[in-house]
């Protein structure tokens, strides 16, 4: 249910850009999503298929989703490593003082045009 | 052949609400209105608390509520009926949280009740507004509403393990109350456990136990709200 709220402020977002960029469609939108960001992304791909018919602009654009690798790191060894592969544990010294330091991301990176001439 | 024209946003989704959140919070802050967000999963007891609160409040502070709790669409009138003070109904067409542009859009509303009322004039007569947010504890945690503090119920029923399936929302979050105390001893609710796992999360989170029913612990949260609505204009969530 999560996602469908965020793909509302995708269309928004984009459709702005869109504006400002006197861009009357896109094409496709690329979106970075962090692995621990909580989105799911068939779930979103299926609520962005949805909701971009609410607009002119968005209706044929295409979701494009590149996930980004979580982070965590270690104060008591001061190392990193990945969150999906042992959460909040230290893989090199049994540590559990550890926060993350990315994956959490929910950007929009670029939206594109094909420009068939 | 076609060619592809690239136009780069680089920009979180929650940006544009983060924005919209802080001019609300500086405008609550000029008139002087301290905005609390209480945030829950559905029945730990948001109402509840505040309607105890409210009343043991009410004689110091102007008081008013803003609800978007889905859980019973009487939720402001609830609390109204408890305490008598001014209370709002914010109806979000069925989404999981409640962002700044809403929460701005429901200030409004509440507005124009209080004229036609003629029970205030506005919102700036308020020294407290609340905001009970959605019963979630995932969505609500990823927007600002423009509050000023965040607050999040933790019933001792839900288990002391919550924040481990929760971290963002206990992460945002400057008080932690664990609620429903009373039952205690139905429950294996590990105290120094739950305490431990909120401070691993957010160290600097305050974190208050609380009964609503018994009264245990309402001292103590009153207290919490008497000492971060004191003055709102030094009330500022950047860093
Ligand atoms: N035992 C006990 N029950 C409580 C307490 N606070 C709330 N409740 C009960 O929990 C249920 C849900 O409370 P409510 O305030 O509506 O939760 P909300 O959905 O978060 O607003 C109600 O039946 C309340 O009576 C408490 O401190 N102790
Ligand atoms: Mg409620
Ligand atoms: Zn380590």
């Amino acid at each position: 249910m999560h996602e469908l709220g965020v793909t509302f402020y995708v269309v928004r977002d984009v459709k702005k850009v869109a504006e400002e960029n006197g861009i009357d469609r896109i094409d496709f939108v690329t979106l970075e999503i962090g692995e621990v960001s909580g989105v799911i992304n068939e779930q979103l791909t299926d609520c962005w298929n949805w909701a971009r018919k609410k607009e002119k602009v968005t209706e044929n654009t295409e979701l494009i989703i590149e996930n980004l690798e979580a982070v965590s790191f270690c104060e008591c060894c001061q190392r990193e490593f990945g969150t999906i592969d042992y959460g909040k544990t230290c893989p090199y010294c049994g540590g559990g003082n550890t926060y993350l330091l990315r994956g959490n991301e929910f950007n929009i990176k670029e939206i594109g045009v094909y420009d068939n001439t | 052949m076609s060619t592809v024209k690239v136009i780069e946003v680089h920009e979180s989704v929650f940006s544009s609400n983060d924005k919209t959140a802080a001019l609300l919070r500086e405008k609550l802050s000029e008139q002087k209105v301290f905005m609390l967000n209480v945030m829950s999963s559905p029945g730990s007891g948001k109402t509840t608390l505040l309607s105890k609160a409210i009343n043991m409040l009410k004689d110091e502070y102007k008081i008013g509520v803003m609800d978007v709790d889905i859980e019973s669409s009487l939720d402001a009138q609830k609390v109204a009926d408890a305490t008598g003070v001014p209370s709002i109904q914010i109806h979000n067409g069925g989404l999981c949280h409640i962002d700044a542009e809403m929460t701005e859009k429901a200030i409004e509303e509440f507005e124009k009740v209080l004229k036609d009322d003629a029970k205030s004039n506005s919102i700036a007569d308020f020294d407290i507004l609340f905001l009970e947010n959605i019963g979630n504890l995932v969505c609500p945690a990823e927007f600002d509403t423009g509050a000023h503090r965040s607050m999040m119920i933790l019933s001792v029923p839900e288990g002391d393990d919550k924040p481990l399936k929760y971290p963002l929302m206990f992460s945002v979050c400057d008080l932690v109350v664990i609620s429903k105390t009373d039952t205690m001893k139905f429950f294996d609710f590990n105290e120094k456990r739950a305490i431990e796992n909120i401070k691993r999360l957010n160290p600097k989170a305050d974190i208050l136990f609380v009964s609503a029913k018994t009264g245990e612990g309402m001292n103590e949260f009153c207290e919490w709200i008497r000492a971060n609505s004191t003055n709102p204009r030094n009330i500022c969530k950047c860093e």
